[in-house]
């Protein structure tokens, strides 16, 4: 197969099977720490209100808590779900190069790291580095050896809609037959202008005036005639 | 076996280890002691199968997705990372700390060199000629610093006017500055080494500098009593956060046989050990530095301080976590 130019990140497990990770890059990444950092603006004022008030002591909570927050305040989300508040909110999540939950030694690395990333300003050292990796990372997910990539929250389950079966024109190879799959699967989520103009693009066998239901009684065919001795053909 | 025939057939073992993972995802810890988790590998190897065997079917791609999406949340608890020894505190300080401190002893003392050779030699030629310190600090800050020490104060430090409350906000502020330059000079290191070299160096030559300045008359006499209590932890902190940075940076100038990411990768670990070991001693310089440095006792009792405080520090680099196999 030709490789696709996508942002999806493979790792093979020990059973074989292909595992894939679909990337952020420094857009979506950016944005959750934009969303970060203003909760943490937020935390140090509501601190400096609550504890402003204690002299001495209160100096030395405000000081102390700047120093945990502002080098652990990722840490302590990571470890617990990969997820930083912005992170959640932008459906992004950390975990190691295999897919596996990101674990403490990795989350202070990537953490530590980042006061390099963050050189000489607005994280460009950071930028840079992402844009020169395959996988988005900079340099503190290199060194710790972590991704952030997407997170899929809900299994969602799409349904092909019911359609009288037909058999395809000419016999279609798997990847052909998967790709009408593709497309019944996902004609739910699609306007019907959509549906109509995508199906358009397979006018060599959805040729007629209804090209998308052609294609669904294809699905159809493959999806619960399989097995027959007509689809074995094919 | 199409399709259809084949979600009915799974359709329930699906549910069954979904809730499975839904149950270890949010209460890791009960789980533990509820015996289905046992089944977790059998499970997830027949779901691996099953993954396998709709993909080469080229059963639809939400089916395979779908099952993807399960064969990922498995593989994530089957593989979980177990958390490493670091956050045995008491163990770790008392063993592996010293031990891998021992282990990488070439780190160290280069780092030792990088930081001690520049204040040796920018202490000295600042004695000899204080004007020099105006080449490393502007005027203000060396007004800052004299008045700092000086033997005037009521008590000595960073403040004219020092209580037990300025104590305490003198301890944050140790902590969120000493730990910090640790944690810097340690990332420094991923630049090719580069910058816990020039950490240490830069510090060295500041930390001489200021040294040399006020060990004339009349800072001297609050200076040295001042500084050497906690010295003796936040110095060699600073050093070892360094020698951290330079494993970095080691890893990446010769990965031997490993691509450079990957010398890297493997590398890091073992220097956040030395970082966060090294945090741990500026945490308790810190705690030192704002109660006991500050105190008004005399000088006698405070360099007995410090030359126990050195030898504790060097007895505790060099022999603790000693097994009788020489670890």
């Amino acid at each position: 197969m030709a490789t696709k130019l996508d942002t999806i990140s493979h790792y093979q497990t020990p059973e074989g099977i292909e595992l894939s990770l679909a990337l952020a890059g420094p857009m979506a990444r950016g944005m959750a720490w934009i969303i970060d950092f203003a909760i943490r603006v937020g935390l140090y004022f509501i601190l400096a209100i609550i504890v402003g008030l204690l002299g001495g002591l209160g100096t030395a909570i405000i000081l102390i808590s700047l120093f945990i927050i502002e080098w652990f305040y990722p840490v302590f989300f990571e470890v617990h779900n990969g997820m930083t508040p912005g992170k959640k909110v932008m459906g992004l999540q950390v975990v190691h190069d295999d897919g596996t939950p990101v674990s403490w030694t990795s989350s202070l690395l990537r953490n530590l790291i980042r006061c390099i990333d963050l050189l000489p300003l607005f994280y460009m050292a950071g930028f840079i580095t992402m844009l020169l990796n395959p996988r988005f990372k900079r340099l503190g997910d290199i060194a710790a050896g972590t991704l952030v990539v997407y997170h899929r929250d809900a299994t969602k389950v799409f349904t092909i809609p019911d359609h009288p079966a037909a058999p395809a024109p000419v016999p279609l190879r798997l990847e052909e037959q998967r790709l009408v799959l593709d497309f019944c699967e996902r004609s739910g989520t699609l306007s019907e202008q959509r549906r109509h103009e995508l199906a358009l693009f397979l006018n060599d066998i959805s040729g007629g005036e209804t090209p998308e239901n052609r294609l669904l009684a294809y699905g159809n065919w493959f999806l619960r005639g399989k097995g027959n001795s007509e689809s074995k053909s094919i | 076996m199409n399709q259809s025939q084949f979600e009915q057939n799974h359709q329930e073992q699906w549910s069954r280890f979904q809730a499975l993972l839904g149950f270890l995802e949010n209460k890791p810890d009960r789980a533990k002691k509820d015996v289905s988790i046992a089944d977790l590998p059998v499970h997830y190897r027949q779901l691996c199968n099953h993954y396998s065997l709709a993909q080469a079917r080229h059963y639809s791609p939400a089916l395979v997705d779908r099952l993807h999406e399960l064969v990922l949340r498995g593989h994530r608890q089957l593989y979980k990372k177990k958390t490493a020894l670091i956050w045995n505190v008491l163990a770790f300080m008392g063993r592996d700390f010293p031990q891998t401190v021992r282990r990488h002893y070439r780190a160290f003392w280069l780092a030792f060199v990088l930081f001690y050779g520049p204040a040796a030699a920018i202490g000295i030629a600042t004695y000899r000629n204080p004007a020099l310190i105006y080449s490393i600090a502007d005027e203000r800050q060396v007004v800052q610093m004299e008045t700092m020490y000086d033997p005037d104060n009521r008590k000595i430090g960073r403040a004219a006017e020092r209580d037990s409350e300025t104590d305490l906000a003198m301890f944050g502020y140790y902590i969120l500055n000493n730990i910090s330059i640790g944690f810097r000079t340690f990332a420094g290191g991923i630049i090719f080494g580069l910058g816990s070299i020039f950490f240490l160096v830069f510090n060295g030559v500041m930390i001489g500098g200021v040294a040399g300045h006020l060990s004339h008359p009349p800072f001297n006499s609050t200076f040295w009593p001042f500084v050497s209590g906690h010295g003796a932890f936040e110095l060699t902190a600073i050093v070892i956060s360094g020698a951290a940075g330079l494993l970095l940076g080691y890893s990446l100038i010769r990965p031997g046989r490993y691509k450079r990411a990957d010398a890297l990768r493997l590398q890091a670990p073992t220097a956040l050990k030395l970082v966060m070991g090294a945090a741990a001693l500026l945490l308790f310089a810190a705690f030192i530095e704002a109660f006991w440095s500050s105190s008004p006792l005399p000088p006698a009792i405070k360099y007995g301080m410090a030359a126990c405080n050195w030898t504790l520090v060097t007895l505790y680099l060099v022999f603790a976590g000693r097994t009788g196999n020489g670890s």
